[in-house]
């Protein structure tokens, strides 16, 4: 049987596309796998939740809508940064070997592996900020929608970040995850993601400043306050975006790498 | 530019000149390939043999564009493997010695996902997809994910993967490692088929000694990181190791005089007590089927009859230990024990 190939040159945009839908089918075929995925935010939820109310003496509605927004960019924040592990399996077994000999182009393997991030952030947020509504979360659809947008920009860099981590971690699997455990807790904690941070010391609070994932969440909070015009927005979306250069260029040189 | 330079031959499907391969780890250089020169032609099923840590699977990766040679060229499908991999890489396959699926994804998306890489039209890639869920016993696994596979199940999807886009050029690192004699045979029996119906040039690295001697028309020899040895497996072994005749004698000082006796008798052969019989000699000798009626015949007639006598023909494993010194079975993988018979296949002679 003779095969005619349509092109034996790398194709960024086609490649790329490829890469996502293969990525994309475990999680099409296994959408639960994104439900079961929630538990984290929703123990957060549950449990942090009625926490916070009580401590602030503030009603609930008020309390989720500040912290609704955050679990949102918690959700992305963890499933992102732990989707590198995905690919350092693969590299460990050999099907990420398979990939380096076909005819990809290079930076098409990590894009496409990025833009898919994309897809269980918007699915899952979608989800937690639906399941809000029964106890007093106050949705603003247009905000969501915004906010969306957002956190796939902000999903897809950190992926990319992760996957950089990985292919950085080949030899030693265990760095993979010191350094995503090192680095996950104080990036939250210093987002203002579960207390506010203005109630922190003053270095906590030039720390959250240079934290980009402290713009995201504010950004995420105004969107969903429905306050689009708001500086925190922009500053949401510039860090976002920034971040998301930085996770490409880098996840790209280190996919270029790969052997 | 440069992917449009021209194939040095149209027969040379691999082609190369002093590919040299150094590791450096904390300051200590390890030479894993020194200066490799060869020429595969196309169609030609090559086995690249030689202990673990020999430099095959090394040499396979330079090959294949996963690692820059330090030293060298080499064009592959008559690209060069470091200025055209793009090109080198649309007109190869590659079964690496992992699982190359991913575990979490289904059998036939990994198919259908492979035609899309090398840029294969949706229909044909279906087509070819089906064509290889049935001819490699995949069939009724479509949709299972490979995480639910056994050993031997993955192993054959490897295979499919290598095989979707129907490469001109099939690089197999060490690819029956792990499977049982029945489906190293299916393997085998895919590969011959796949090289008769398509011309497909095969170059496979194995540490198995019997499926070289068997399958390969052409045998590279490595040892220590340098090609030791390139030749049919039937000329390396009448070159370099020789019929081995087993006489049994009925003392020790019998023995000895038997050596003596087929020494002078025969130009060229050598004589060894036998390791494990002290009132055995083994004789090294060319066509030694020929020779052995003659010398019971002449031992006879000098009061030296023989209590028994056998002949064995050489291995590939007598072959690598003329070379070295070393046998390859000291790498315990070396014996796996026989393939199983294969049925309507071709075997190379």
């Amino acid at each position: 049987m003779t095969i005619a190939l349509s092109s034996t040159r790398p194709q960024v945009g086609r490649d790329t596309w490829n890469v996502f839908r293969r990525e994309l089918q475990p999680v099409l075929h296994d959408p639960f796998s994104l439900i079961f995925s929630l538990l984290q935010p929703v123990v957060f939820l549950g449990l942090f939740g009625p926490l916070l109310i009580g401590s602030s003496g503030e009603p609930a509605p008020v309390v989720l809508a500040w912290f609704v927004p955050g679990i949102l960019v918690m959700v992305a924040l963890f499933g992102t940064s732990a989707t590198g592990s995905n690919l350092l399996y693969e590299m460990q077994t050999g099907s990420h070997e398979r990939t380096l000999v076909a005819p990809i182009a290079r930076s098409a393997l990590l894009i496409g592996r990025a833009l898919k991030e994309m897809v269980p952030i918007i699915v899952q947020a979608t989800v937690i900020a639906l399941v809000t509504i029964p106890f007093g979360f106050r949705l603003n659809v247009a905000g969501l929608v915004v906010a969306l947008v957002l956190l796939a920009i902000f999903g897809m860099g950190f992926g990319a970040l992760s996957y950089a981590l990985a292919l950085a971690s080949r030899a030693k699997d265990w760095m993979f995850w010191a350094v995503q455990q090192a680095l996950i807790f104080p990036l939250m904690i210093l987002s203002g993601m579960l207390l506010p941070i203005e109630e922190g010391p003053q270095w906590m609070q030039v720390a959250a400043a240079f934290n980009p994932i402290s713009h995201v969440v504010a950004a995420t909070r105004a969107l969903f306050a429905g306050d689009f015009a708001s500086p925190d927005v922009l500053a949401g979306f510039t860090a976002a975006t920034l971040l998301a250069i930085v996770g490409l260029a880098v996840g790209i040189t280190a996919m270029r790498r790969s052997r | 530019m440069a992917s449009n330079l021209a194939p040095m031959t149209n027969d040379t499907m691999i082609s190369t000149t002093n590919l040299t391969k150094r590791f450096r780890v904390k300051k200590t250089t390890t030479d894993a390939v020194t200066d490799l020169t060869i020429d595969v032609q196309r169609g030609e099923l090559v086995a690249f043999l030689g202990p673990n840590g020999a430099g095959k699977s090394t040499s396979l990766r330079m090959l294949t564009t996963l690692l820059p040679p330090t030293e060298g060229t080499a064009t592959v499908a008559g690209f060069d493997i470091q200025r055209q991999p793009a090109d080198v890489r649309s007109r190869i396959g590659y079964i690496g010695q992992g699982n190359s699926a991913g575990h979490n994804h289904r059998v036939r998306d990994e198919l259908l996902s492979q035609g899309a890489f090398y840029g294969m039209p949706r229909a044909a890639t279906v087509a070819r997809a089906d064509e290889l869920i049935e001819s490699l016993g995949l069939a009724g696994l479509e949709k299972r994910p490979v995480l639910g596979l056994s050993g031997g199940q993955k192993r054959r999807l490897d295979i499919a993967l290598g095989l979707v886009h129907s490469p001109e050029l099939l690089f197999l690192d060490e690819p029956s490692t792990g499977l049982d004699p029945q489906s190293r045979a299916n393997l085998w029996q895919h590969i011959l088929t796949l090289r008769r119906e398509q011309g497909t040039t095969i170059f496979v690295t194995t540490h198995y000694l019997e499926e070289a001697d068997q399958f390969a028309e052409r045998v590279m020899v490595m040892d220590s990181g340098r090609m030791i040895a390139d030749d049919t497996a039937p000329a390396l072994k009448s070159r370099l190791a020789g019929d081995v005749i087993t006489l049994g004698l009925s003392s020790p000082s019998e023995a000895g005089r038997a050596a003596e006796l087929v020494r002078s008798l025969v130009t060229g052969a050598t004589t060894a007590p036998d390791a494990a019989d002290p009132l055995s000699i083994d004789i090294t000798v060319e066509h030694g089927d020929g020779l052995l009626p003659r010398l019971l015949r002449d031992l006879d007639a000098a009061g030296i009859p023989a209590r028994t006598a056998s002949l064995r023909q050489p291995t590939l494993d007598d072959v690598f230990l003329a070379l070295t010194g070393r046998s390859l079975r000291d790498d315990s993988a070396a014996s796996p024990g026989p393939v199983a018979p294969l049925q309507n296949a071709e075997v190379s002679s």
